[in-house]
């Protein structure tokens, strides 16, 4: 039957070739390279759940009086947008967990992301011939972000609202050009004329995620061309792959995972309560809530502008608001550049030109290692900043002194952790037989009281690593060849 | 696959089935098979209880467990089985070098260079022409693509709806009286007619009358009855200014903790905010309303480019 069927497809699209060599495509196994996984899975449960918020939602920014089943806010006027999302949590079967776990993916899509990026920095796997494939995923990377902030903005709600107010402001802080690029993306002067919430609303379901899509087939497909990088191990070299068949066993093992990220997500969907719109009530441009955080990834943006000085720049008949231009369009703009370009920064800097496909240690490149230590140090300092408000509440200092700490601490724990990450990996380095796995030491006495030494049995995990690594077998003699008597061995084609 | 082209044979690996690569990772494959089962069933028992979750009831955490459960269980079922039960390898494939011949990268700079490079030389004007063509499609294709989203700013940024003699309403619509707010009481105001627009929301504070004279010269009698207005929108990011601090008389952002000391014609003391926030003029009517005796000296909110 399947036989039948692949011969009719094959003789029109001639397909066999190739996808043999696609379900023999060797997967190396790290877990590691699980982390694109969830990413790429959390990005499936995000259009599913999108799909399904999309046939309630109303992007609409006219005013009407809710009368859906969360009394608190009956009678009140409200924007079609707000009423449709809290009515699409409350009123729809099953709306509430869609919702909760749409924004729940979204969250853990960015934060796959930023880890998945920090494995293939730190091992270098961005390396000649994965240039391409590092900038597409940037790329993706700041897409996923944007889009996270357009859907973020949606339901109109007050916390919501205060964003779209202070990206206005920032697109106005850009010298030149600033108020005429705010008033064309919006549409006039803040807040508008009811033009934001259908156009973030395009750009939310259509625009942004049909490039990520665009950008994902270019991600996977690079992948398959250029085939994975492995780390090092026995019979790992530059010019093969070691590790499992796409057909049956990746499939197997990342299908299980597709369920168990889905699952992870929906139980956090369902348990852990996130962006309760219905609490914070309808936007007004004249209110504002307490304790204001936007979602986890624009974090660093948001603390680079509270500790950024109240430098604005004024002269002649001009004002450049760096107190804003600065910390929310340069900083990300280095930011990003930086990521983007890294590849070349990095080979001019080593003059390498050859192609990788081993993987680093992270130890054995002490420099790139302490320079993303630096960033991520960078990072999460600017992401703390950006609640020096509950700190000082919680620590019960003064908000000045917290400001200050980290005026400094952003400039100066960089540095830091550059140098102490560059002494650690120096020190593994040195450090013998470091990083290869122990096997315990039995200690044995003998009849005369002589204490002798040996190393004990190798553990089960072991014992996988001692195979010799072998082509995928095309076809499997089913019949073990000592049985086989000329007739009735059936051979299977795989 | 055309039929002319001779079809070479892909060589066959064959293997025998006990051959150890093929065998499974676990050492006790009855006992994965039987915990990969297990675990199974129980993702069919959930998803089974998400459906009796979402017939009888519409809470979302029985949906999410029922759900959760279902395909926590099935997904580590399938991994199970694929990480312990199938042949466990290892397997390698060879890599091919991505790059093509010399004489492949010679023919292809050639394609490009020579053939097309001659066609264009020969027809200078065309390809001049073309470009021409493109370029100012190019231009006036950005009208209707950025041009048509929305207006020039033009003034907008510099006015408000804040005249002299409007009347200060709450947002909805009531007129404030000089008598309304106690020392250190606190409102939102609008011009009338104006209630809940965003550049012109003003934060009305009412001192004691001792206060006044902090006022920057020549703004003293821009208060009244101890009554100080100044636009609520930050000078920093736009956040309303919502935040009153009655012991230090200050106001503070709650977006980025700018603060501004109100007693002294809100000039920011802390974070961010490079600018005091505008002052509103009031005064009080003979009907004992306040009003406003002049709109803004400057263009409210945060800073930008035409700002002189
Ligand atoms: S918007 Fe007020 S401090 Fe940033």
């Amino acid at each position: 039957m399947i036989d039948k069927s692949l011969r009719w497809i094959d003789d029109r699209l001639g397909i066999a070739k190739g996808g043999r060599t696609f379900l023999d495509k060797i997967f190396p196994d790290h877990w590691s390279f699980m982390l694109g996984e969830i990413a790429l899975y959390s990005f499936v449960v995000l259009l599913a759940t999108g799909v399904f918020l999309s046939l309630y939602y109303i992007p609409s920014a006219n005013e009407i009086v809710y009368h859906g089943s969360y009394l608190p806010l009956h009678g009140q006027r409200v924007s079609e947008a707000y009423a449709s999302s809290v009515s699409l949590s409350f009123d729809v079967k099953s709306g509430l967990l869609m919702r909760q776990a749409h924004h729940w993916a979204a969250d853990i899509f960015l934060g796959s992301i930023a880890v998945h990026m920090a494995r293939v920095f730190f091992t270098g796997a961005f390396r000649k011939p994965r240039e391409f494939n590092w900038i597409v995923g940037v790329s993706m990377l700041i897409l996923g972000i944007v889009n996270g902030f357009l859907g973020y903005s949606l339901p109109d709600d007050l916390v919501s609202g205060t964003g779209i107010r202070i990206a206005f402001s920032i697109v106005e802080s850009i010298p030149l050009v600033g108020s005429y690029l705010a008033f064309f993306l919006f549409g006039g002067n803040y807040p508008g004329n009811g033009v934001i919430i259908p156009r973030f609303y395009i750009l939310h379901i259509l625009i942004v995620p049909l490039l990520i899509m665009v950008l994902l087939g270019a991600h996977l497909g690079l992948l398959v061309k250029q085939k994975h990088t492995q780390f090092k191990g026995k019979g790992k070299t530059e010019h093969n792959v070691v590790g499992s068949p796409m057909f049956p066993t990746f499939m197997a093992k990342t299908t299980g995972f597709l369920f168990m990220s889905t699952a992870a997500i929906f139980l956090l969907g369902g348990f852990a309560q996130i962006n309760p719109i219905w609490q914070f009530g309808q936007y007004e441009p004249f209110q504002i809530s307490y304790a204001v955080q936007p979602d986890w990834y624009m974090g660093w943006l948001d603390g680079a502008a509270r500790i950024m000085p109240s430098w604005e720049w004024v002269g002649w008949g001009h004002t450049i608001p760096l107190e804003v231009f600065l910390p929310a369009v340069i900083f990300p703009g280095i930011i990003f550049n930086i990521l983007i370009l890294w590849p070349f920064i990095e080979s001019r800097h080593t003059k390498d030109l050859a192609y990788h496909n081993l993987l680093d240690r992270p130890r054995d490149r002490p420099k790139r290692t302490a320079a993303g230590a630096a960033m991520l140090m960078l990072l999460g300092m600017t992401f703390f900043a950006s609640s020096t408000d509950v700190m000082a509440n919680f620590l019960e200092l003064p908000l000045k002194s917290v400001l200050w700490f980290f005026r400094f601490a952003v400039i100066i724990a960089p540095i830091i952790a550059y140098f102490i990450t560059y002494k650690i990996c120096n020190e593994m380095r040195a450090a013998e037989g470091i990083g290869k796995r122990k096997r315990a030491q039995v200690v044995l006495r003998s009849s005369t009281g002589e204490y002798t030494t040996v190393d004990s049995e190798p553990r089960p995990g072991d014992g996988y690593e001692e195979l010799e690594a072998i082509p995928v077998p095309t076809y499997i003699d089913l019949v073990p060849p000592e049985l086989v008597t000329g007739a009735g061995v059936r051979r299977v084609m795989r | 696959m055309s039929d002319e082209s001779p079809r070479v044979e892909e060589p066959l690996a064959p293997i025998a089935l006990d051959d150890p690569h093929l065998q499974p990772f676990a050492k006790h494959p009855e006992g994965a098979q039987a915990v990969a089962a297990i675990a199974m069933v129980v993702g069919f028992v959930g998803f089974i209880g998400f459906g009796v979750a979402y017939w009888i009831g519409n809470d979302s955490q029985w949906q999410a467990l029922t759900l959760g459960v279902g395909l926590l269980a099935l997904g580590f079922g399938v991994t199970a089985w694929g990480k312990y039960l199938m042949p466990q390898g290892p397997f390698v494939e060879e890599r091919h070098d991505f790059h093509s011949t010399e004489a492949e990268r010679d023919a292809m700079t050639a394609a490009v260079v020579e053939r097309g490079g001659m066609v264009v030389k020969r027809r200078k004007l065309l390809g001049g022409l073309l470009a021409l063509g493109s370029a100012t499609m190019g231009v006036v294709l950005l009208f209707p693509l950025v041009r048509s989203l929305g207006p020039k700013p033009g003034n907008t940024l510099f006015e408000t709806n804040w005249k002299t003699g409007s009347r200060l309403v709450t947002v909805d619509g009531r007129e404030v009286r000089a008598d309304d707010l106690e020392v250190d009481g606190v409102l939102t105001v609008f011009p009338k007619g104006f209630q809940g627009s965003s550049p012109d929301q003003v934060i009305l504070i009412r001192l004691a009358k001792t206060l006044q004279p902090l006022q920057p010269p020549g703004r003293t009698e821009w208060g009244v009855l101890g009554y100080v207005a100044y636009s609520k929108m930050c000078t920093h990011l736009g956040c309303p200014v919502g935040l009153y601090q009655r012991q230090t008389q200050q106001l503070v952002c709650p977006c980025h903790q700018s603060i501004f000391d109100v007693r002294a014609g809100a000039i920011p003391q802390f974070g961010p905010a490079p600018r005091p926030l505008p002052q509103l003029p009031i005064t009080v009517d003979s009907a004992g309303l306040l009003r406003a005796s002049g709109g803004f000296d400057q263009a409210v909110g945060p800073g930008f480019w035409e700002r002189p």
